[in-house]
């Protein structure tokens, strides 16, 4: 089950999100880290010091592409200008698969440069997939569709979150990122039951899985990525291994980000459960 | 409802400007009822209105523009105040949505718009006009492009009457009236000081306090160059000659009309003009700034 199409066939540990903070401890000290996962928006520039780090850190380092703006479910056209620069990454990074959301966040042209929540209707079903194909094709990397945190529902909606997600999937034939910190954070915010949801996405298809901390408020729950992982959290995740097997997981921390250590101390609470659920894989394969 | 038309009444609420609390408008643009457009298409719970969930993503939207306008116009932000750069950026981002994905370019038309819009100027209109310009620049010489540094081989016919040099794509000429590269980086020193020891207050009244040094001075005119060395940007003063030389390399004039160009009106006396020139040359290629032409058109002067 790690190794499968949507993720290159690769069988990736426990990885962190490069960040601008960690920059100088990553190349000076040079840790022991099973990955990267790097915003691609961020190395879409001409030149220049993040780039220069970056080939850095791809000398000793392997890379996973994460995006944050291609808005696969935008009713508009894909930016061109954006889908040049991804793929021109693609080639400088060697990047075995991407992700970006499955959301929204432009329109007409405007960015909200946010993660904004879909509508879980057939029509931006078939949009979203169409426009991950075009992706795919562009960049012959596999796309890996990543499910967001959400605080708002439509009306609108004909299905569940983990219907379009599965919707969108097969449409698109992409991976999926499985968020298990977004699941939770969502399940609170409106009130399902995020075993459902882990429960009910296409295994074969899972390519990455992203962990995370986030913010209780009094009435919602942010997804700010500014804490460690919380027990339900792992929970879940562990719930997901025990589905999809061991796969390639990351933990994000973009706010307040503490030391290197610190944070690459909380991802590797993960290699415990992954460690359990390969035993488990190994005697149901026996 | 279509996709489309979903999107454009949610992106419609979401970028509308916060109130002065900070909180999610009551009226819509057209003047009707934020909460009765909300409920049109966003579910309540039990918990929060439709309103109240709109609202969260309106919060996050300009909290999210905000700061990235804070980070890359601190110097404006000094200059103007804190009250006045952050309603300017309410009007600028009304006015001028991002149309890139990336944040890196939400700035990218405030210059221009500012001069179309001097009342958000405040006081010193000269002085945040350059601030602004010394501040794009620098984004755009952080991470431009840069392309191979001329080398010795490549001046194979200097003499050539239509000979031409270029510039490195990422360097930056700018004309100002006040020391703004000055004030920059004093600003800059303020924030480091006021993260490890000062209060939030001190740090303020100390980069008024520059502020106002600055605002004070006589303008007179100062040439910059802006440009990236080893993965640092640098700011360099230029002599006006200088500086004129490189506006019109730049423009992509012969070598020989550039020298022309550098010396209209000057004062420099005409003996001390070679030993200008040769050492300017000098410079300039240590730092790398004359290049090949770049391959890609787009860079192309």
């Amino acid at each position: 089950m790690p190794a499968n199409r949507f993720n290159g066939f690769t069988d990736y540990g426990v990885g962190i999100g490069l960040r601008v903070p960690h920059y100088q401890h990553i190349l000076s000290r040079k840790p022991v880290v099973d990955w990267f996962e790097i915003i691609s928006e961020n190395y879409m520039i001409d030149g220049g010091r993040p780039l220069q780090v970056l080939d850095q850190i791809l000398d000793q380092y392997r890379v996973v592409q994460h995006g944050v703006s291609m808005y696969f479910g935008s009713a508009e056209k894909l930016n061109r200008e954006h889908l040049r620069r991804l793929k021109a990454l693609v080639k400088r990074t060697k990047t075995p698969w991407l992700s970006d959301h499955l959301c929204w966040g432009s329109v007409d042209g405007r960015y909200t440069h946010d993660l904004l929540p879909m509508p879980y209707t057939f029509e931006a079903a078939r949009i979203t997939a169409a426009k991950i194909r075009q992706v795919q094709d562009c960049v012959e990397v596999p796309v890996a569709v990543e499910n967001v945190s959400s605080y708002a529902e439509f009306h609108l909606s004909e299905m569940t979150e983990w219907e379009f997600l599965n919707e969108v999937a097969e449409g698109a034939d992409c991976g999926i990122l499985l968020d298990v910190n977004n699941i939770y954070v969502s399940s609170r915010n409106h009130s399902f039951d995020p075993y459902d949801y882990v429960n009910s996405v296409p295994a074969e298809r899972v390519a990455q899985i992203h962990i995370a901390g986030h913010s209780k408020y009094q009435k919602y729950i942010l997804d700010t990525h500014d804490h460690p992982v919380i027990d339900p959290v792992w929970k879940l995740y562990e719930r997901a291994l025990q589905r999809v097997g061991p796969t390639a997981t990351l933990l994000e921390w973009d706010d307040n980000i503490p030391s290197f250590d610190e944070v690459h101390g909380e991802a590797l609470k993960a290699t415990r459960f992954l460690a359990a659920a390969a035993t488990a894989a190994l005697a149901q394969a026996i | 409802m279509k996709l489309v038309t979903l999107q454009r009444r949610m992106a419609r609420a979401v970028m509308t400007p916060l109130t002065r609390t900070e909180r999610m408008r009551p009226r819509t643009a057209a003047g009707g009822s934020m909460r009765a457009e909300a409920a049109t298409f966003i579910k309540p719970n039990d918990r929060l209105t439709s309103f109240e969930r709109l609202e969260i993503y309106n919060r996050q939207y300009w909290f999210r523009l905000l700061s990235s306008m804070i980070e890359d116009f601190a110097g404006l932000q000094a200059v103007l105040g804190s009250e006045r750069f952050e309603q300017l950026c309410y009007a600028y981002l009304t006015d001028c949505p991002s149309r890139s994905f990336t944040l890196r370019n939400l700035g990218s038309q405030l210059t221009t718009w500012l001069k179309k819009h001097p009342r958000w100027l405040g006081a010193q209109p000269v002085l945040a006009l350059d601030m602004c310009r010394l501040e794009w620049a620098h984004i755009e010489a952080f991470d431009g492009p840069e392309a191979p540094a001329l080398a010795p081989e490549d001046l194979a016919e200097p003499g050539r009457p239509d000979f031409r040099l270029h510039l490195q794509p990422h360097l930056q000429l700018l004309s100002l009236q006040y020391p703004v590269d000055d004030l920059a980086l004093a600003i800059n020193d303020s924030a480091g000081d006021n993260s490890a020891a000062a209060s939030n207050a001190v740090g303020e009244r100390r980069k008024q306090r520059r502020v106002q040094a600055v605002a004070r001075m006589k303008p007179r005119p100062i040439f910059l160059a802006v440009y990236r060395l080893e993965n640092s940007v640098y700011y360099r003063r230029l002599q006006r000659e200088e500086y004129a030389l490189l506006a019109a390399v730049r423009r992509g004039l012969p070598l020989e009309r550039c020298l022309v160009s550098a010396f209209r009106g000057s004062a420099m006396p005409a003996e001390d003009r070679p030993a200008a020139i040769e050492e300017w040359f000098h410079n300039l290629s240590l730092l790398g700034l004359f290049c090949r032409q770049p391959e890609d058109p787009d860079l192309r002067p």
